[in-house]
């Protein structure tokens, strides 16, 4: 897997290289401000890049904005956003295309090297990852969700780990159940969302879409 | 907080004919020379009640003596708004509330020492003599119109019982002269109203300049008002220290201390017991993933990602974002305000979404954030049950003076049943970026 890193902080930044290396992935560019983040972007193509939202020279939200100019440039770039926070704001401005291959994890999740190198694969798959945080204040306010109101609990609780990105193998494991009731699981939530069978991945990504309600282009 | 008194006279007959404003214009002089013969009278009451300040039970009448005055005053600077003319009060803040003789020599004081005590004496001088005979010159002369088309009826029991009758300029001596009387009385009713209005503005000139706050006044309650605000700054920003202090000490601080302990330990076990060591540095990551997520809190709290990153109306969209509400958000600010001014403005919006969400019992909320005539303007609204105000919660008063902090306003409009608007008005310039 071929992986752009953008990231300032020359430790965190050798950490993760260090990381993915022994993961079996091969870093292509390896940069710590945003304009250059943006050019390797563009001219690497990798199969996923890494993102720290705030970069030089602004430290603010350049790394949101190079992930959406690189994918507005090469539609679905599979681009995973690492950030110290989680805005609501942010994950939805990058679900918005809804083209699937984004991530938004906090910083933390590096530490769990298995499930961030899982998150890392599932982006660069086609899939989503987001951070149980965002995953987390959705399920708060899921009051005023009107297209959910049709899941079940258990339904709710499986797209929430969808959302984040987990297999449906991860889903059972955690959910203490068999990889064929996810799979029933599934196939209602997407029956009621009313997703039209076609590739199993893309469906994925809708129903992901429908539960962070981010209106579709 | 400024006064009003500055700004223009506005037409007094905007919109109106001029039937209708001097009949108004009219009125409100009589109403103005009566309510000046109520003031004088109530002035002398007070200088009576001043007086009697030496006897004692004098220092319990002069406050309320002279809050009737300023209620008169008051009233007068009313009126007179009606005429376009705006007076601003110029009294100082009360003393505080307090009881016996301690209280009432307090409250003496404070208004003795009022400059705008004297100067209301010194308008209720002049209500009834000069301003008030020229309040009442557009009703006299309806008066002595209506008795001018009187005179060629009753021209002989007049001239009998008073020699050398004058009506204007002419002599009354007989039936004649009483008609050109009379007809001049008819003339003088309609030029009485056309310039009624006009003497109303004049009278309104007059009285401004009497009732209005000197400059001195204005300036030393705005020395007030900034040397309270700033206060109220430095004792949050002190108490918001104080708290981050805490924070830092009993959170993240002891959690790193927490860590160091338990890597020594597994130290230690390495080689006897690698089983323990292993549920030890699982122990200190989990310990080091909840201290971030607790400084995560801690800088969230004291300033907000978002805001730093997109400013305040994709701050407040965040916020609409993670509410349990359905929360609208419409903006119309062409450019950030300096940092200061939004993050008063974001701290206040999380402060009413706050209430609207825990008190209010409603649904939908609705925030609105324009920047117009120099002032950031915000109004968060929620269908709720109303009924919000101040004193309900410390909450609003926090914010009020969050806000006096920039010279910002806040308004409440919350009517039992709901709904509840409250909207803030923050004085700024646009920072320009380039």
């Amino acid at each position: 897997m071929r992986v752009v890193l953008g990231e300032d902080l020359f430790l965190l930044r050798e950490g993760m290289e260090r990381l993915l290396e022994a993961h079996g992935c091969t870093i292509v560019a390896s940069v710590d401000n945003a304009p250059e983040l943006l050019r390797a972007l563009v001219d690497e193509r990798p199969d996923v890049a890494i993102v720290d939202v705030r970069l030089p020279p602004t430290f603010t939200d350049e790394g949101i904005q190079v992930a959406l100019e690189a994918r507005r440039r090469v539609p679905g770039l599979p681009v995973l956003v690492l950030s110290q926070y989680v805005e609501q704001l942010y994950a939805r401005e990058l679900l918005a295309d809804g083209a699937g291959s984004v991530g938004y994890l906090l910083k933390d999740r590096v530490l769990n090297s298995g499930q961030f190198i899982e998150a890392v694969r599932r982006v660069a798959d086609g899939g989503t990852a987001m951070d149980p945080k965002v995953i987390e204040k959705l399920l708060h306010n899921r009051a005023r969700q009107e297209p959910l109101d049709s899941l079940t609990q258990r339904e709710l609780e499986v797209l929430g780990l969808m959302a984040e990105g987990r297999s449906n193998a991860g889903i059972a494991e955690s959910l203490f159940v068999t990889d064929k009731a996810i799979g029933k699981h599934i196939n209602s939530i997407f029956s009621k969302l009313q997703l039209l069978p076609s590739r199993d991945d893309n469906r994925r990504v809708q129903a992901v879409l429908t539960y962070l309600n981010v209106a579709t282009a | 907080m400024t006064d009003g008194s500055r700004t223009d006279d506005q037409p007094a007959r905007q919109g109106r004919n001029w039937l209708t404003a001097g009949w108004l214009a009219m009125g409100r002089g009589l109403t103005m020379f009566f309510l000046g013969l109520a003031a004088v009278l109530l002035a002398w009451f007070a200088i009576v009640g001043t007086s009697l300040t030496l006897l004692g039970f004098g220092l319990f009448l002069v406050p309320g003596l002279v809050t009737a005055l300023r209620w008169s005053a008051n009233t007068q600077r009313r009126l007179t708004g009606n005429t376009g003319v705006r007076i601003a009060e110029p009294y100082g803040p009360a003393p505080r509330a307090e009881g016996g003789w301690k209280g009432a020599w307090r409250k003496c004081v404070a208004v003795f020492t009022d400059s705008a005590t004297w100067r209301d004496m010194l308008w209720a001088q002049c209500a009834v003599t000069v301003t008030g005979l020229l309040a009442i010159l557009p009703f006299a002369s309806l008066v002595h119109g209506l008795f001018g088309m009187l005179l060629p009826f009753i021209w002989e029991p007049v001239v009998q019982s008073w020699d050398g009758t004058w009506y204007l300029f002419v002599p009354v001596r007989g039936q004649e002269s009483a008609w050109i009387a009379g007809g001049l009385g008819l003339l003088e009713i309609p030029v009485g109203l056309l310039v009624a209005p006009y003497v109303l503005r004049l009278h309104a000139r007059i009285t401004r300049s009497l009732l209005a706050p000197t400059a001195k006044a204005r300036m030393g309650r705005r020395v007030e008002h900034l040397a309270r605000t700033r206060t109220d700054v430095v004792d949050s920003s002190a108490a918001e220290i104080r708290r981050i202090e805490r924070d830092l000490h009993d959170g993240a601080q002891a959690r790193l201390l927490a860590m160091g302990m338990k890597l020594s330990a597994a130290e230690s076990l390495l080689d006897e017991n690698p089983e323990a060591v292993r549920t030890l540095l699982a122990e200190t990551r989990d310990a080091s993933m909840r201290a971030l997520e607790e400084l995560r809190d801690l800088v969230r709290g004291i300033h907000p990602p978002v805001l730093a990153d997109r400013g305040l109306v994709d701050a407040v969209r965040s916020l609409a974002l993670e509410s349990r509400l359905q929360v609208q958000v419409t903006a119309g600010v062409p450019d950030r305000p300096e940092p200061a001014v939004e993050s008063a403005a974001y701290f206040a919006v999380c402060e009413l979404l706050a209430n609207a969400t825990k008190h209010s019992g409603a649904r939908r909320v609705l925030i609105d954030i324009q920047y117009r005539a120099n002032a950031l303007a915000v109004s968060v609204t929620d269908d709720g049950h109303g009924g919000a105000g101040p004193e309900s919660g410390s909450g609003l008063q926090g914010v009020q003076r969050r806000l006096a902090a920039f010279d910002g306003t806040l308004g409440i409009s919350s009517p039992v049943g709901g709904p509840t608007t409250v909207s803030l008005q923050i004085p700024c310039a646009l920072t320009v970026t380039p």
